[in-house]
């Protein structure tokens, strides 16, 4: 089942890059396309961030990841890039957990 | 486009596009490390993670598959947030098309690394070589160094044993901000992003795992059908 979400999801996504390349541009440019198609990344991001950050299966929870994402935040306000602000959300939900272990 | 007169300042043009192409896919493909490191922990096998970066090979998508299926979502919702999130790239797409020109197998074989990254390198050129040089450098360099960075996130991911120790999981929510942050630029956006979150966690106690992403997706369809353009949705993030 996995293999197939993933094998459906490449090619899905193929296609909608193939789909850009080769529609005329008046199909999709729509504003009202563009606009949703824009805010899109914004809403599935922040829910992501949300569900992996407060949810444990359906249970609502704080944890150390909370710890984590302030840590992140923090460090996208000191503008560092990406790959520092994933070591350091991961680091401090690391250190969180080895010093109270019960979360 | 080989025009010869101006064949020269295009030299000098292309060599400072190739090395600035160079520079963001080196950073990007970086990346790849910490994907395979949180797809290996978020229960997918070295096998399949490699095959998410070979054949979906667009990062927030493969982040949010691996997203949902660590939070033990069905496969099913995390290709469905994958694709939701992959329809920015057939705007990018559309964007691209008029600049680059591509025809039969060019286009096809380009299509895979239509991204973020490629297409902020060569959106803002002025001539159509100058385009198709930011395109390709930037998309075949991280292709290349995301699938390798992938595989030893993978491999290094499974030597560590339980990824929670290392606040692995945290990771996830960390990439998802950093994605993010430059979108909150835009106050609408914040305002778009808190309303996501919380329609996201209202739902986790009802709903299956992975779902409330895709409940959060409605929103954003919500808001545009009730929301006049406000900004500049041409914009892209990065630039």
């Amino acid at each position: 089942m996995t293999w197939v979400a993933i094998l459906g999801a490449g090619v899905g996504c193929y296609l909608l890059k193939l789909a850009g390349l080769s529609l005329p541009p008046r199909v999709l440019q729509h504003p009202l396309v563009e606009r949703v198609a824009d805010l899109i990344p914004v809403a599935l991001l922040s829910a992501l961030v949300a569900v992996q950050v407060f949810a444990e299966g359906s249970r609502l929870t704080i944890d150390a990841r909370a710890a984590g994402l302030a840590a992140a935040v923090i460090a996208l306000l000191l503008r560092a890039p990406f790959l520092v602000v994933v070591f350091v959300a991961a680091a401090t939900a690391g250190l969180v957990r080895l010093v109270f272990p019960g979360w | 486009m080989a025009d010869p007169g101006r064949s020269e300042p295009f030299a000098v043009d292309r060599r400072a596009i190739v090395r600035d192409s160079l520079g963001v896919g080196i950073a990007t493909g970086l990346y790849g490390v910490s994907f395979g490191a949180v797809s290996v922990a978020a229960g997918l096998s070295v096998l399949q993670t490699c095959a998410l970066s070979l054949v979906l090979f667009t990062g927030a998508s493969q982040f949010a598959f691996v997203g949902v299926a660590a939070a033990g979502g069905a496969p099913l919702s995390g290709a469905l947030t994958a694709l939701m999130l992959g329809t920015r790239n057939t705007l990018y797409g559309l964007k691209l098309a008029p600049l680059l020109g591509l025809r039969g197998w060019r286009r096809v074989a380009s299509a895979q690394v239509v991204i973020d990254e490629s297409t902020a390198m060569s959106v803002t050129r002025e001539s159509r070589e100058a385009a198709r040089t930011g395109f390709l450098t930037t998309g075949l360099s991280v292709f290349v160094l995301w699938n390798t960075f992938t595989l030893v996130g993978a491999v290094a991911g499974n030597l560590i044993g339980d990824p929670r120790t290392y606040g692995l999981d945290a990771a996830v929510g960390g990439a998802f901000l950093a994605l993010l942050w430059p979108r909150l630029a835009d106050p609408r956006n914040r305002v778009i992003a808190v309303c996501a979150a919380a329609v996201a966690l209202g739902v986790v106690p009802v709903t299956a795992a992975g779902v409330p992403v895709l409940v959060a997706g409605g929103v954003a369809l919500l808001a545009g059908l009730l929301t006049p353009s406000a900004t500049d949705s041409t914009e892209l993030p990065g630039r």
